[in-house]
Order: C-alpha cells, then sequence, then structure tokens
C-alpha cells in the first residue's frame, strides 16, 4: 500500500469522526480503529523446498499476512503473480544476492532432499553445505526466525529403540548407513548454529512420516501404490503426519519462533502392514533373514520408494514423542489416520 | 472386513470381550499402543490361549491376589523353555482373574524384536522390548510389568541346567525403587520342561544374528505348569551402591527360589 493511499485512508476517517462525532467516546473508538487501519510492513520470508507439496501447503498458509520468496534447488515453480520464484543452487554465491535484494525477516527451510532422492553426493551437497551456506547468510544478513525441517529417521531404526523416543536421545541413523549421514549431519549443523548464533532463534522440526496428497516421499509412494513391498515378518509401529498438519506445524512454529529441537507427530500409532490395508495397497513379501539377502533383493529391486538402505526402517519402530512440540507450541493435529489413510485407498478406486 | 475383525467376531466369546473391554489401555483411534500393543490381536490371542492354558498346560496358581488390583507393579520370575511361553501364562492367569483383571506388560528380551513373526506378535499381546526407558513410562503409566531379570540367560539354558535361576540383572530393583514400585515375585514350574533343550548351536545362532538355536525336539510338550505368586516386596528409595543394590535383587532371587522349590514340591510328575 503506498503513503498517498494510507494518508487518504486516514484524512476521511478523520472527516468521518468529525461529522458523526456526537460523543467524545465514539470520536475515540473512531480514532482507535484508525490506529488500526496504519498498514504494518508485512514481513518477509525465505521458503526452500518451495516445488515441494509441503512448501505449497506452508505458502497458503502465509502468503495474505507474509511477503514471500519461493526456493528451489530442483526445479523452478509457479506459485502466484505475487510471489517470486527462484531454482537455486544453496551452494553458489548468486544465492546471496537473493538476500541483498530481498530483506528477509524469516527463512522456513523445508529444501531436503530425501534419502530416496539422488546421488548421496549431492544429496549431502544440498543438505549439508546448502544448509550451512543458508544458515551463515541468515545470519550475516540478520535474520531472527529460522526454521528447519529433519526427519525422524536421524534416530536410527534399531531394535533397541525404545518407544517415544524423545528429542534428547542420541541420533543413531548415520551408525546403520552413510546414506542418511546427511540428514544427521544436516542436524548437528543446524545445532551448532542454533547455540553459537541464539539470534538466529533456529527451531528444528522433526516429523514422523509426512503423508497426504501430492507428498512425494517414499512413504507416501508406497501407501499409493497397488503393491507394496514388506519385509515378512516385521511390521514395525509407524506414525504419520497429515500434510495439512505438518503445514500447520511449520507455520506455528514461525509464528511463535521459539528455539530448540521438537520432534512433530500424533498421537496415533499403526503396524505397517495394517496402514498399508487400510490403504488398499497389496503386501509383496520380501525374505527378512538374513539380512544380507534382504539387502541383495531391494538392491537388485533398486526401488525409490523401497530403498535398501531404509530396510530397517521397515523392519524396527522409530517411535518418537511430540508432546514438547504440543505443548510449547499448542499444537494439536486435526485429521486422524482413518481420514489419512482413506484419501490413499480412494485414489486406487 | 479385515481378517483381524473377521476372527475376533469368530473367536472372541462376548464374556472374554467384555471382561477385557473393563481393562482401560492408553491406545490410538485404530487400537495400537505406541510399543505395539493392539487390543483386537489380544483378544483374539486371549480367546485362543484360552485352551491352552486351562487344557493344554493345565496351569494351577496360587497366591494372585497378592498382585494389587491397580497402580504398577513388577512381577519377576524365573524365564525357561527357549520360547516366552512363561510370561504369556503369567499375562492370561492376570488377565483371567476374576476381581480386578489386568493386563500385564512384557518385559522382553532384546533379540525378540530381530526375530521375525515373533516379535511383531509379541508386542501386538502387550510385550515390549526390556528398555530400562520403556520400563520407566510404563509404571509412570500405572502398568503391571512381567520381568525376568535372568533374559536368555535364563531361557536359553539347557535342560541339565533346569530351575538352577542363572545370573539376575539389576535394573528391576534401580526401577522399583525409583518410582516407588512393588515388586511380586513368581516361581514358574513346568516351563523348563515344554521345550527341553540338549544343546546350543552357537555358529548357526551366530550366523541368524540370535542368541542361540536349541538342539530339541520339534514339539512344546504339555507339562503342568504352575504359577506360584509371592507376597510383595518393597524397597525403600535410597541412594545405594551398586553392591548394596545387588543384595536387595538377591532377595529377590532367593524369594523366588523358594517358590520355585515350593512348586517342585507341589507337583507329582512333570505330566501330572
Amino acid at each position: 500500500m503506498s503513503t498517498d493511499n494510507v494518508k487518504k485512508i486516514t484524512d476521511a476517517t478523520k472527516n468521518t469522526a468529525k461529522k458523526t462525532a456526537n460523543s467524545k467516546l465514539r470520536v475515540a473508538t473512531t480514532k482507535r480503529s484508525s490506529d488500526r487501519r496504519k498498514p504494518i510492513k508485512k514481513q518477509t520470508v525465505l521458503i526452500t523446498g518451495a516445488a515441494g507439496a509441503l512448501a505449497q501447503q506452508v505458502i497458503n498458509r502465509l502468503r495474505d499476512s507474509h511477503n514471500i520468496v519461493a526456493v528451489d534447488f530442483r526445479k523452478l515453480t509457479y506459485h502466484s503473480d505475487d510471489i517470486p520464484s527462484y531454482k537455486i543452487d544453496f551452494t553458489k554465491r548468486s544465492f546471496e544476492d537473493l538476500f541483498k535484494h530481498y530483506d528477509f525477516d524469516s527463512v522456513i527451510h523445508l529444501g531436503r532432499i530425501s534419502s530416496s532422492e539422488e546421488s548421496r553426493m549431492r544429496r549431502y551437497n544440498a543438505n549439508v553445505l546448502g544448509t550451512q551456506k543458508l544458515l551463515d547468510l541468515s545470519h550475516k544478513y540478520g535474520i531472527s526466525n529460522v526454521i528447519v525441517l529433519s526427519t525422524y529417521h536421524v534416530y536410527g531404526a534399531s531394535p533397541y529403540n525404545p518407544a517415544l523416543i524423545e528429542e534428547t536421545a542420541p541420533l543413531k541413523a548415520a551408525e546403520l548407513t552413510m546414506d542418511l549421514v546427511d540428514s544427521v549431519e544436516l542436524e548437528n549443523l543446524a545445532n551448532i548454529y542454533l547455540w553459537r548464533y541464539p539470534d538466529l532463534n533456529i527451531t528444528i522440526l522433526r516429523p514422523c512420516n509426512i503423508v497426504g496428497p501430492g507428498v512425494r516421499n517414499s512413504m507416501s509412494s508406497l501407501l499409493s501404490s497397488r503393491f507394496a513391498p514388506v519385509l515378512m515378518g516385521f511390521s514395525p509401529i509407524m506414525q504419520f503426519i497429515h500434510i495439512d498438519d505438518m503445514a500447520d506445524a511449520v507455520s506455528l512454529a514461525h509464528k511463535e519462533s521459539r528455539r530448540g529441537v521438537y520432534n512433530v507427530t500424533t498421537n496415533d500409532w499403526i503396524a505397517y502392514q495394517e496402514a498399508l490395508e487400510y490403504c488398499g495397497c497389496t503386501a509383496v513379501p520380501i525374505p527378512s533373514i538374513p539380512p544380507a539377502l534382504t539387502r541383495t533383493i531391494t538392491s537388485f529391486l533398486n526401488l525409490r520408494m523401497f530403498p535398501s538402505y531404509l530396510m530397517n526402517y521397515f523392519k524396527y519402530p522409530v517411535v518418537i514423542n511430540g508432546d514438547n512440540f504440543n505443548k510449547t507450541f499448542g499444537f494439536k493435529p486435526k485429521r486422524p489416520l482413518k481420514e489419512i489413510f482413506r484419501s490413499y485407498q480412494e485414489e486406487k478406486e | 472386513m479385515s481378517l483381524k475383525s473377521f476372527l475376533k467376531e469368530v473367536l472372541v466369546p462376548k464374556e472374554l470381550d467384555q471382561q477385557l473391554d473393563k481393562i482401560k489401555k492408553p491406545v490410538g483411534t485404530l487400537g495400537y499402543d505406541p510399543w505395539g500393543f493392539n487390543t483386537d490381536t489380544n483378544k483374539i490371542v486371549l480367546a485362543l490361549f484360552s485352551g491352552i492354558y486351562n487344557k493344554y498346560f493345565r496351569v494351577e496358581t496360587s497366591g494372585i491376589e497378592h498382585v494389587p488390583d491397580t497402580g504398577p507393579v513388577l512381577i519377576v520370575g524365573n524365564h525357561s523353555g527357549q520360547l516366552p511361553i512363561d510370561g504369556t501364562l503369567i499375562a492370561y492367569a492376570l488377565a483371567s482373574r476374576k476381581k480386578a483383571p489386568r493386563l500385564p506388560r512384557a518385559m522382553i528380551e532384546r533379540f525378540f524384536p530381530t526375530v521375525p513373526f515373533v516379535g511383531n506378535f509379541l508386542n501386538q499381546v502387550g510385550a515390549v522390548l526390556g528398555d530400562p526407558i520403556n520400563c520407566a513410562r510404563m509404571l509412570e503409566n500405572g502398568e503391571a510389568i512381567v520381568v525376568f531379570p535372568e533374559g536368555i540367560r535364563g531361557s536359553g539354558k539347557l535342560y541339565k541346567d533346569r530351575y538352577q535361576l542363572q545370573r539376575f540383572g539389576n535394573g528391576f530393583v534401580h526401577l522399583a525403587m525409583k518410582h516407588n514400585t512393588p515388586i511380586v515375585p513368581v516361581g514358574v514350574v513346568g516351563c523348563e520342561e515344554t521345550i527341553p533343550a540338549l544343546a546350543n548351536i552357537k555358529p548357526l545362532a551366530k550366523l541368524l544374528n540370535i542368541p542361540y538355536v536349541p538342539v530339541a525336539l520339534p514339539v512344546i510338550f504339555p507339562a503342568k505348569v504352575r504359577l506360584n505368586f509371592g507376597k510383595p516386596i518393597y524397597f525403600k528409595n535410597e541412594d545405594l551402591t551398586e553392591e548394596q543394590v545387588t543384595r536387595r535383587v538377591e532377595k529377590v532371587k532367593s524369594a523366588i527360589s523358594d517358590l520355585i522349590a515350593k512348586g517342585l514340591n507341589e507337583r507329582q510328575g512333570i505330566f501330572e
């Protein structure tokens, strides 16, 4: 809104107030309402991973109250005329130009290449080095609110995992496979910046499986498929959060800006194979012992939605506790598991 | 209708269904809790297990009233018989108790989650990985927990070592003290004879990444089982050295030993 326009609105309000001023109270009320109309400068937020379904949902929630700049290192996506969108490699120097051009107030970093995408080296560059560059620039340009999306995978799937893992638990994913090193490294990096630069107010979110319409991660692909692999004799307890609930969680974390590390999940649980049943998938059993045989079969199949290095997540539960996030931010997921699974089932009909 | 719903409808009698519904469990919208317990699977298994408990093992209990009606309690027993039949029988005994039935959770050895089918099945009927964090949460939830402090040392022992208590871990006494929880000792007699093992094929166990592969007949013998529950033991929450804690553990071990001796004296023969 231009200054002229603001001035016009203010003058008009004053005139109206004079004409109808039968009492002091009424004038005061009108003055207050004119104060409210003072234009508040919209904050500018940089959202990474803009090509993803979650970013799209977060943008939808923030677009009215914020100026949004969307970036992605995979592809250029169009959101709307008022949302500038860029395809940029975060590790390149040109990324800083965005910070010079826009006066960002906050960053929502959703641009994590998931473990089922791209090569290990490319993931490391994008997720770890890219994030480091992003955090360095955020510090340099005085940004005071950074949200980083992580994953529950960082805890690692081990037969010795207790249920309801809290944020203080060690991150053991890197012990399992080199393919998850980038996820753990991203977390470690964000944690170092969280303590070194408290002004950045970094909030790290570790969600359970994000699923729902448009989500393309490995779990959502499995629930969407007609035939889904399972490891014979294993059906670990899993947690799922609807993409709309997750977008609400990200928006809340952005609004409240309380630095720290938080698990994000629902208080609902289901065994993997039963979840497939609810989604109308036919389970295709794969031999599960000895583990070397499973690795050979899954490597041979080379399925994006069932990569061999994620095998332990289909064997052992990684059940996280989201109470801390729920209490801190007053978060309450709205979509029950049945509703989530129904949409996958309807897709197949 | 899913297979589980069908089985539940066909197999679970109404009385049992109502009896089990009396026991409240904090489960989610689809009947699971975070440890994998499932209400329907549990009902089906208990319905099927009724015959095994009453007719096959002809279980006799004494002192079951020592298990409190509500609130946290650790039910600590001797472990035997290669498979966790003993824990299941204790659980059934409490679930079918007329007055104040309870569905206890069993703390199972760390290797069970790695065994296909068995690990998941045990979770669905209420067994939980024997981890101190899990146990502490359960006690905070006011659950009754079955613990075998011998672990695989007890369940994997050979027939020649039957009824010889192996080394007890100290964890359960620490938890009992920390959470002001009574310990009810239980002596299990009969399970040693259900799957008598003559040897353990260690190289095969190592290859399969499981703790033992017993040389035993592929049969579970119908030995008569006695479950003798003792009076609750209370330990004050004090700052003790590990040696002092071990002394408390020995006290529980000795109580279990007495209960086993009682059971062995009572029985006329393995199959009676």
